[in-house]
């Protein structure tokens, strides 16, 4: 016990020499690579902690920076929170493959909700549409770019991917700088801050559910979503990894995400895990389900499953 | 210490199994009986205001109250074309449409009712009671909220959507969509659009 205390208290205190040494040297650093007219708030940015290690009033001076700094370029008053975790909460997602149509609905609504950038393009779902006779559940074999005129086409079936929100997230494992980790709700983020750009969770992901910003994101004044989360859908600079939080600055207030809104059909469910009433739970209790690539052993919680069977429709 | 002799023995462990057979018994009787509480409580058998909470506003219905016009027109059970205001409703009329008419549904006596096949009566805000009766397992994923649309909070108020809302009775089919755009292919990912 105390020999723990001990190294803790020795970590701590080479920690803080080593992270004093290295404000130095970036310090000296800075003097030559920052703008001159660089402000208070930019050399901020620059010496910011990680998002975890931030205290109260650091991170709340950073997000009414952040609310300053949008609500300029955007031309309207926006609200950055970080608001954390629900007490005994762990979402979770299941989505009818059976009622899924494939008209992209959640698509679009994401991409307003989460002021993605329009150009170059970022969508954080991909519908991935399946021939009904051939063998699936490999995203080469799909077809993400169907544009018939009228959607269900006959003999396809669609499935929505987004980021399944691993239990076992190999995406967290291989970030290199600790920029992306599992909240205690279950949800996985990114902090845009402390993101290096270097795309290994990219790589690691087996569900393509994530997304770089090749270029600097643009989104339209009118369009921009006021209403924002530091760990979501605030506008992110370019070179970040970005990806579903499942609409994090929703759900973490208690509404649904924005695709569940949207959905015409009803097909996507959220809830809470650990409530026994919860949308989702309904689903879990009573019906088989199934996760993308289970294999892999990345235990998502994000669940497929068909409550309509495969059989002859009328007409 | 209390010597025992060979039968007392016997005995004592005799009582004893018979004693843990009874209280594995009882707690038994207390889990089966605890089921059968689960069981009353099945969600499935709360009324279906409780599970739904709130419904979403139902179709506005136009041509309501029936009886406006009916009360003063002779009833027609026959199978025909319709003239005004209905006239476009046998055209679109597929529903079982072979074995089915409009007063399967719509009570012939009194237009403001549906009607069940047992003949009992119920009010156009509780049509889904209708449907209940032929797609008997889907109302039941649809009362628990899975053959259906909630929207609103996962943690606070909800809103169930209306079968009607997603099927119209009288042609139920789901209606095909256009899907909106796809994404952009990745050669074409960045679209220049100045200059
Ligand atoms: C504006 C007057 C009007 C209103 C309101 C109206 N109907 Fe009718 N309805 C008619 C007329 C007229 C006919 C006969 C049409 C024909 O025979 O060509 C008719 C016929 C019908 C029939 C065919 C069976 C029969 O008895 O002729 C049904 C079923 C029916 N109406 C149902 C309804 C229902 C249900 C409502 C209310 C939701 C309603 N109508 C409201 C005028 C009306
Ligand atoms: C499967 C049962 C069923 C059958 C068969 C049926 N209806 Fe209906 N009808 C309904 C239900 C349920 C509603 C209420 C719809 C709602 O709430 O949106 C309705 C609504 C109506 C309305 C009111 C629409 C409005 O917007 O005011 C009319 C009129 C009507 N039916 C006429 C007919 C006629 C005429 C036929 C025969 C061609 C017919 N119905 C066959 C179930 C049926
Ligand atoms: C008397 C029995 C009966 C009632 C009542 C009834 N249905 Fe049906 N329904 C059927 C039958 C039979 C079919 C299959 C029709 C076919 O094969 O063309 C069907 C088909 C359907 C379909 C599938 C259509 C398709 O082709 O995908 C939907 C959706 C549907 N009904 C919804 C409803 C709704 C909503 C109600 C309540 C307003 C309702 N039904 C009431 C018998 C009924
Ligand atoms: C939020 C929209 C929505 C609501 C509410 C809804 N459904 Fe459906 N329903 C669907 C969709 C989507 C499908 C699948 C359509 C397809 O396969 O193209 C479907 C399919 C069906 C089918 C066809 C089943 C099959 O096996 O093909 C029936 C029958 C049906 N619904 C009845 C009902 C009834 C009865 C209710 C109310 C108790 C209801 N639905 C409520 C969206 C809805």
């Amino acid at each position: 016990m105390s020999e723990n205390k001990n190294t803790e208290h020795r970590a701590q205190k080479t920690d803080i020499t080593r992270r004093k040494f290295l404000a130095g040297l970036a310090a000296c650093a800075s003097a030559l690579s920052l703008p001159l007219n660089a402000d208070a708030s930019m050399l901020e940015e620059y010496f910011r902690q990680h998002f975890k290690r931030l205290d109260k009033d650091e991170l709340n001076t950073i997000l009414k920076n952040l609310e300053k700094e949008f609500s300029q370029k955007y031309e309207k008053a926006v609200t950055v929170k970080a608001t954390p975790a629900m007490e005994d909460v762990l979402f979770g997602y299941t989505l009818d493959v059976s009622r899924c149509i494939g008209c992209r609905k959640c698509v679009y609504a994401c991409i307003k909700e989460n002021n993605q950038s329009r150009n170059p393009q970022i969508h954080w779902i991909k519908d991935l549409e399946f021939k009904r006779d051939e063998k699936w559940f490999h995203f080469k074999d799909s077809e993400p770019y169907y544009d018939p005129p009228e959607v269900p086409q006959k003999g396809r079936f669609y499935l929505p991917v987004q980021c399944q929100q691993c239990k076992n997230p190999p995406c967290v494992k291989v970030c290199p700088v600790k920029a992306t980790w599992q909240e205690p709700d279950g949800i996985v983020v990114v902090d845009y801050n402390w993101c290096i750009g270097c795309r290994y969770c990219m790589a690691a992901c087996p569900y393509e559910a994530r997304r770089f910003n090749w270029g600097k994101p643009d989104i339209p004044k009118e369009e921009l979503n006021p209403n924002m989360h530091y760990l979501g859908n605030r506008p992110r600079p370019k070179g970040v990894v970005e990806k579903c939080t499942w609409c994090i600055q929703r759900t973490r207030e208690g509404r649904y995400p924005a695709c569940i809104e949207i959905c015409p059909t009803g097909a996507r469910k959220f809830g809470n895990l650990l409530d026994p009433e919860s949308d989702v739970r309904q689903v879990l209790d009573n019906f088989r389900v199934f996760r993308l690539k289970e294999d892999l052993g990345t235990n998502p919680k994000f669940f497929y499953f068909f409550s309509l069977g495969t059989h002859i429709k009328a007409k | 210490m209390a010597q025992f002799n060979w039968y007392q023995r016997i005995l004592f462990s005799v009582m004893l199994c018979v004693a843990a057979a009874a209280v594995v018994f009882v707690s038994s009787g207390d889990i089966l009986a605890a089921e059968g509480m689960a069981q009353e409580e099945n969600i499935l058998d709360r009324p279906l205001e409780e599970i739904v909470g709130q419904l979403a506003p139902q179709n506005q219905l136009t041509l309501f109250p029936c009886s406006d016009c009916h009360n003063d027109l002779p009833p027609n059970p026959k199978k025909r074309e319709l003239g005004e205001p209905h006239n476009e409703l046998p055209g679109i009329f597929k529903h079982d449409a072979k074995n089915r008419w409009c007063l399967d549904c719509h009570d012939m006596r009194n237009r403001d009712k549906l009607r069940l096949l047992n003949g009992a009566l119920v009010d156009f805000k509780e049509y889904y009671r209708l449907c209940e009766q032929c797609h008997g397992r889907i109302y039941r994923e649809w009362k628990v909220g899975v053959h259906n649309k909630i929207t609103g909070h996962w943690k606070g108020e909800k809103q169930y959507w209306h079968c009607a809302k997603c099927h119209n009775p009288h042609d139920p089919v789901f209606k095909p969509q256009k899907p909106a755009p796809p994404p952009r292919k990745p050669t074409e990912i960045y679209i220049k659009t100045k200059k």
